[in-house]
């Protein structure tokens, strides 16, 4: 089991990224959360970790939440007391049925697109703590944390 | 700076294909390498295929998918399939989704 990281700490600093859901983003996306994570001198295996995280959590938005269509990804990142890091990746796509169930390890919608169904286990796993709020037909908030070793 | 993903290329060595993958594997590169692969092994039908990716320095699930996908389609043609000297941060992901004990992976340069 892993510890739950609490977020009672003071923001130290923050960013925001707004980017349609355009694959060629994906890469930019990941690279510019850990430009703005390096400040806090993290491990290259930390970093690694993030940016798979995050690169996980925009191509969701691109494929599944808008697929064909072309809408916002919102990006938040908080550097919190502490060595905290908190990114969020919200859309205003079509949302998630069953949550329970898209977190689980290989469980996809769209085996033809290849998907391997390892998103939300590469999310969970290479962060601390990761939540997903989501509403049908509304959208998607995913919450990832992680705490850099001192 | 950015690394580009989706270069390939092919080594032919008999009935050997290697191919190598160069930068980056995500869900936007993936097209371009998958698109690649396919038209070759389609065309070719090597009885061995072995990819190539210790010059991946990143890869997310949309790279397990590709790599599914390619053993999926040599297995298929009776073809074998393998991952050769898989960079750390590929070995990580395949670790984590159990990739390791379906898709043979084999290294020809000494262990990091
Ligand atoms: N932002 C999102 N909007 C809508 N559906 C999503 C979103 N993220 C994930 N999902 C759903 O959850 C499932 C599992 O996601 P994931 O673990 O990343 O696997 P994959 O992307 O390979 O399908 C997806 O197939 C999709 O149905
Ligand atoms: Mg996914």
């Amino acid at each position: 089991m892993k510890n739950r990281v609490e977020f009672t700490a003071a923001v130290e600093n923050e960013m925001r990224l707004l980017l349609p859901s355009l694959s060629v983003n994906e890469g930019m996306a990941r690279a510019a959360v850990a430009a703005f994570c390096a400040q806090l001198n993290p491990t290259a295996l930390e970093l690694a970790d993030i940016k798979c995280a995050v690169s996980e959590a925009v191509t969701n938005c691109i494929v599944h939440a808008y697929r064909e269509s072309i809408g916002e990804i919102s990006i938040g990142v908080k550097l919190c007391e502490g060595r905290l890091i908190q990114i969020e990746i919200q859309d205003k796509g079509c949302g998630i049925a069953d949550v329970k169930k898209a977190r689980e390890p290989l469980f996809t919608t769209d085996a033809e697109g290849e998907r391997s169904g390892m998103g939300f286990t590469v999310m969970e796993n290479f962060c601390d703590e990761m939540r997903v709020q989501s509403r049908l037909g509304r959208g998607t908030t995913v919450i990832l944390r992680k705490r850099l070793h001192k | 700076m950015l690394k580009r993903g989706g270069t390939v290329e092919f080594v032919t060595r008999g009935d050997t294909l290697i191919v190598k993958v160069f930068g980056e594997i995500d869900h936007h590169s993936a097209a371009g390498v998958r698109k690649g692969i396919d038209e070759k092994l389609s065309r070719e039908r090597p009885e061995k295929v072995y990819l190539e990716l210790s010059a991946v320095e990143f890869m997310d699930s949309s790279g397990l998918g590709l790599m599914m996908g390619r053993f999926a389609l040599v297995k298929q043609y009776g073809g074998s399939f393998a991952v050769l000297d898989p960079s750390e941060a590929v070995l990580k992901i395949m670790r984590l989704a159990g990739m390791e004990r379906m898709i043979t992976v084999l290294r020809t340069k000494s262990k990091i």
